[in-house]
């Protein structure tokens, strides 16, 4: 137990839009140990976004606490670096080198020359040296993301957290960016907290799935995904049908009586 | 129900093909560029002035561009038209620096907090529509004849465009870029100018623009009332002066000078620091 990197303890988030007040997650528990590729799945609308802000310190819990390597989270910080589904998380004025570079440096972490060492030896893992010097609105969805990812591992964060990074690309580019992020993987090891809302996605990336209900969002059952060998098997299918079911379970029965 | 047979090709190599990619013709390439086409369009204004001032012949009211050239070249030569330009200039460079730095100021109050938000709004929508000129006679009160009401009513028309061009930048950065920035830990000043500032620099930059051109306005207009008293004096003063000696052509002259140095800030300096900044990094195109 004393392992666990990032703790989450019964954490309630709610926040205010103009007329309500929403509780987005209820008492939402579940630790994520060193090296995981932790995958938070759901349908939309069951707070796992909101879940990794609050991973990220963009919001505070309003019951619970949650804890990364012991020390409570408070505030947004480059200890947790996030990649967004957006194709616009990247600087627009600063090259894809400056990009990566720029968190290195604005965070104090290194000297300018080590941050430009470091930042080129992760862009090459993404296979993007050769866009170095690109402004990133001459880049592609695809590449954007890639930038994204390598601006978030060359900093060497405790946790990287991504929020549906590969939903907005189109789905022979996803494919190839699970399989390139997975060989990141195995070449650093890096603890990741992943949200998706593909079960297939969570199957392929994660090694731990936890499952989501909606309105509000709670925890609905935590589980191991296939070993990597097996994906694609018949193994991965079972589980994509199990964890079809655990999920939709309720759905169908919620709307059975108005048939 | 007929069955499909599948059908499988290999490309044609591209040496089978016509065209794949040709150079265009000379004529097209000097078309696309935009200084080109806006130089012809110059000379054409210049030969239908010429052409009509001449059939006109009354170089009282409306003198041809040939005079117009040569009274300027004269300006230049013996009437201190460039110290009467770098007078103007010189005037409005302070008015506009101090207008921006004003402007900086209200927008930092602004974005720091919801009164100066209300703040910068209110005051904006009660000062913009107020033209620079109907301060002037306030002005001449406050900071008598010289530089100092010329550049009091130069920060008003600076003012209000640049803030509020500015604030609405600020507003409009993506929250995907905010959070990005808080995610490495920058905050307060740095969060602004490493971040908010370069994210809204393209609302920044018209912002500066349409605060310029305001300025420039406001400067000769203000000369133009001032002319009459003040000794000294920069452009408007050299169309004023000359215009009650009735000599026509060197307004026309003045007025040149004012056409010229507008088109190349516009031209050249703001055109420059675009293509630099907002159109490399794909912000603007």
């Amino acid at each position: 137990m004393h392992e666990a990197l990032l703790e989450v303890r019964g954490v309630t988030l709610q926040y205010k839009t103009r007329e309500h007040l929403v509780t987005a997650t209820y008492r939402v528990d579940f630790q994520v140990l060193r090296s995981d590729r932790f995958v938070l799945l759901g349908p939309s609308g069951c707070g796992k976004s909101t879940l990794l802000k609050a991973v990220g310190g963009y919001m505070a819990p309003t019951e619970g606490e949650i804890t990364l390597k012991g020390r409570r989270i408070d505030r947004p910080g480059p200890d947790r670096m996030m990649v967004f589904q957006e194709f616009d998380q990247l600087l627009p004025w600063k090259t894809v080198r400056q990009n990566v570079m720029f968190p290195l440096l604005a965070s104090g972490k290194l000297p300018v020359r080590d941050a430009e060492a470091k930042a080129m030896q992760y862009i090459d893992k993404v296979n993007l040296s050769k866009f170095a010097d690109s402004y990133p609105h001459t880049l592609s969805g695809g590449m954007k993301q890639r930038v994204a990812i390598a601006r978030g591992m060359a900093m060497e964060p405790d946790i990287l957290l991504m929020d549906e990074p590969f939903a907005a690309l189109d789905a022979l580019t996803r494919r190839k960016m699970q399989e390139e992020l997975l060989q990141l993987w195995d070449d650093t090891q890096f603890t990741v907290l992943f949200v998706t809302h593909s079960i297939a996605e969570a199957i392929t990336i994660g090694n731990r799935i936890l499952l989501m209900s909606p309105h509000p969002g709670q925890v609905k059952a935590e589980l191991d995904s296939v070993p990597r060998e097996m994906a694609g098997g018949e193994a991965a299918k079972a589980l994509e049908i199990r964890i079809h079911d655990l999920l939709f379970a309720d759905a169908v029965e919620e709307e059975a009586p108005h048939v | 129900m007929s069955e499909r047979p599948e059908r499988l090709h290999l490309p044609n190599e591209a040496s089978a093909f016509g065209v794949v990619e040709k150079p265009l013709s000379a004529w097209e390439r000097l078309y696309n560029r935009g200084a080109l086409r806006k130089t012809g369009l110059l000379i054409l204004l210049a030969v239908i002035w010429e052409v009509y001032a001449r059939l006109l012949n009354n170089p009282l009211l409306f003198p041809t561009f040939v005079e117009t050239v040569k009274a300027f070249a004269e300006g230049i030569a013996t009437g201190g038209l460039l110290g009467k330009a770098w007078f103007s200039i010189r005037i409005l460079l302070v008015g506009y620096s101090a207008g921006i730095a004003c402007a900086a100021l209200l927008t930092v109050f602004a974005i720091s907090s919801r009164i100066g938000t209300d703040f910068l709004e209110t005051l904006t929508s009660m000062f913009n529509p107020l033209p620079a000129i109907a301060l002037l006679p306030l002005a001449l009160i406050w900071f008598g004849l010289g530089p100092g009401s010329l550049v009091f009513v130069l920060i008003h028309s600076v003012l209000w465009a640049v803030a509020l061009n500015t604030h609405s930048g600020f507003l409009s950065v993506s929250n995907t870029l905010r959070m990005v920035g808080r995610n490495y830990g920058l905050s307060g000043p740095s969060y602004v100018g490493r971040i908010l500032i370069p994210a809204a620099f393209p609302s920044i930059l018209t912002g500066l623009k349409i605060g310029w051109a305001f300025a420039w306005r406001t400067l000769i207009a203000a000369e133009l009332v001032f002319g009459v008293s003040s000794g000294t004096g920069g452009l408007g003063w050299f169309i004023y002066e000359n215009k009650n000696q009735l000599e026509i052509p060197s307004v026309f002259a003045g007025l040149f000078s004012v056409i010229l140095i507008g088109l190349f800030v516009e031209n050249v300096i703001f055109r420059n620091i675009e293509l630099r900044t907002v159109r490399r990094w794909g912000m603007q195109s």
